[in-house]
């Protein structure tokens, strides 16, 4: 393996770490606060995609000015966000907090299943491929090697963003310091005057616009077929089991680890690609069950 | 025991009824293997768990019955027992890695693997057949060769009787000491290891077992259709044996097959109607299911024997 190829290697997979990690923190996000693992996250993720690439399509067909095409992918996730991230919340989950966690499990499983279909009833089951933005932004030569910018510069910037933007929304702002209490202790934020019910429903909403970002972002340079939210979901979750749930930083760098290891797989053994991702996560978590940057916690039976 | 006479009429319907009407047969022979499978997934909700990569049990043993009739031509019921050793020694080996887990990872674990299996399946192709699956030629069934309805008849009564002892195994386990032990993961874990009892091992028991039986459906099974396809162990059949597991009712064996067989006829029938939508009609009823009836059908079932049976005391 040259060193060429090693640097393509290594931009493959922070772009693809990028958008692993905006849909995982919005997993992670949700779980920290609702104590739920919300199965249905792979779907925000593929309708995220699709909307954004419906955008795309509007965009090129009406004449409209291109550099709506960078904005639209955003306004694409954060309406994906607020409706069926907010539907979702007010209808059910807020009604399942107290239920048995087989059973929260269960409902969210069924609330993917739900959405996998209505997906494919509002957009079919041909694949969609837009990458108007792609080819919009030109692309860069470092260090011998061709990229494209989307990929190299406005993934790894929009996950950056991302991370900062949540770390001080978290940390600095009313509201998240809020969104903090109620993570650690619900019933105590509550006496203390929080309003974990409105807490919630934000939370909600941002994890999953976070979620249907990453699938928007990833539109431009994959082609969205049904049955994507399931893959997604179920690598997000290797990626915030692998760093312990509910770590938002930790989450960064295990997708990247993730996203890295699976973009040399695919040069270097492309048959354990699709491997790559669980062979990590299932050796962390033989030496660390809690996860990587999680203290041990006692389980609570 | 409210189910007994639930129980004797399911096995009567199911031993009779395609005599008569021949094209019930492969649906009543897929329903109770279904049934088996669900019967698996039930014995984890017994320890409090439920995991969404069971199909990988039932498309792993298809597998297994496909190759050893290929390469071996083996009899039937070789072929059935070969199929489910498959899956127990495929349960043995993945069950030492996730029985450390619970409730979400352990769920999510099972996701992981069965995607595992379900993608090496399908790139795989030249030793798989890919997405298109593997031919299983029938065999020859306990020395004799069948045409195919007599295959079909002696599949019917042989997964009958399979099914039948498999839910009295199931029962007698759940009452058996390492039963109730199982019964505890989900109660009180703690004070299960307080008593010296390994929660782990308990726990791997129950995971094979339940391997076991997917495995066990999963060979018949294919025997019935006479193919695997790797969409056998995709997700979505995982989250229907999880799904027929809550319809049926998860406190009692007989759930199992109650759900399977409702839901392979609602199935026959829905799915032409509302093609495209069976997934959204699935989640949805799931949901109501949840809220409004969470012992499934045979809570229904026994409520309705117990008010006929109490009278105006009720």
């Amino acid at each position: 393996m040259n060193l060429n190829l090693c640097l393509t290697a290594i931009c493959d997979g922070v772009s693809s770490a990028a958008l692993l990690y905006l849909t995982a923190l919005g997993l992670t996000l949700i779980f920290g606060v609702m104590r739920i693992l919300n199965v249905a996250h792979g779907s925000l993720y593929a309708f995220g995609g699709y909307l954004a690439a419906t955008f795309g399509i509007v965009i090129a067909q009406r004449g409209l000015p291109p550099a709506l095409a960078l904005p639209a992918l955003v306004v694409a996730a954060i309406i994906v966000g607020v409706l069926v991230g907010g539907t979702l919340e007010v209808t059910l989950l807020r009604r399942i907090l107290d239920k048995d966690p087989i059973l929260q499990l269960i409902i969210t499983f069924a609330v993917f299943m739900i959405l996998e279909d209505v997906q494919r009833l509002i957009w079919g089951s041909q694949p969609y491929f837009v990458s108007d933005v792609v080819n919009q932004l030109g692309m860069t030569t470092v260090l011998g090697i061709t990229y494209t910018n989307y990929q190299l510069f406005v993934l790894p910037v929009m996950a950056l963003v991302a991370f900062l933007g949540i770390q001080y929304f978290l940390k600095r702002t009313r509201l998240g310091r809020e969104i903090t209490a109620v993570t650690h202790h619900r019933e105590v934020a509550t006496a203390l005057g929080v309003n974990a019910k409105h807490v919630s429903l934000l939370t909600f909403i941002i994890g999953a616009s976070l979620g249907a970002l990453g699938g928007a972002l990833a539109s431009p340079t994959t082609s969205l077929v049904p049955g994507i939210g399931a893959d997604v979901l179920v690598l997000s979750f290797a990626v915030i089991a692998t760093a312990g749930l509910g770590q938002l930083a930790g989450s960064a760098v295990t997708a990247l680890v993730i996203g890295i290891a699976r973009a040399f797989a695919v040069y270097l053994m492309p048959e354990i690609e699709v491997l790559v991702p669980y062979l990590i996560m299932v050796l962390v978590l033989l030496v660390r069950p809690q996860g990587l940057f999680a203290a041990a916690e006692v389980r609570r039976v | 025991m409210r189910t007994r006479g639930l129980t004797v009429l399911l096995v009567a319907a199911g031993a009779t009824l395609p005599i008569f009407i021949p094209w019930l047969k492969t649906p009543v022979i897929l329903a109770i293997n279904n049934g088996l499978a669900v019967l698996g997934v039930l014995v984890l909700i017994r320890a409090g768990q439920v995991s969404f990569g069971h199909a990988m049990y039932v498309c792993a043993s298809g597998y297994a019955v496909a190759y050893a009739g290929r390469f071996f031509h083996l009899d039937g019921v070789v072929l059935i027992l070969a199929g489910t050793l498959a899956s127990i020694v495929l349960g043995a080996l993945i069950g030492l890695f996730i029985v450390r887990y619970r409730a979400i990872f352990f769920g999510m674990l099972n996701v992981a693997f069965s995607m595992v299996l379900y993608s090496i399946l399908v790139k795989f192709s030249t030793y798989t057949g890919g997405s298109d699956g593997m031919r299983v030629d029938r065999p020859p069934f306990a020395g004799f060769t069948f045409e195919r309805s007599g295959f079909e008849t002696t599949l019917l009564y042989v997964s009958i009787c399979i099914a039948v002892l498999a839910a009295l195994i199931v029962q007698r386990y759940f009452a058996s000491a390492s039963g109730q032990a199982l019964a505890a993961i989900k109660t009180n874990e703690t004070r299960l290891e307080y008593l010296g009892i390994s929660a782990r091992r308990v726990f791997w028991g129950g995971y094979v077992a339940s391997a076991a039986l997917c495995g066990l459906g999963g060979s018949i099974a294919a025997l019935a259709q006479g193919l695997v396809t790797p969409e056998t162990g995709y997700w979505v059949r995982s989250g229907e044996l999880v799904f027929i597991a809550i319809l049926g009712g998860s406190s009692q064996a007989i759930g199992a097959f109650l759900g399977a067989v409702v839901f392979e006829f609602v199935r026959l029938y829905a799915a032409a109607y509302v093609t495209g939508a069976w997934q959204l009609v699935l989640g949805t009823a799931l949901i109501v299911i949840i809220f409004a009836a969470p012992s499934g059908l045979v809570g229904l079932v026994t409520r309705f024997g117990r008010g006929r049976a109490g009278g105006h005391a009720s």
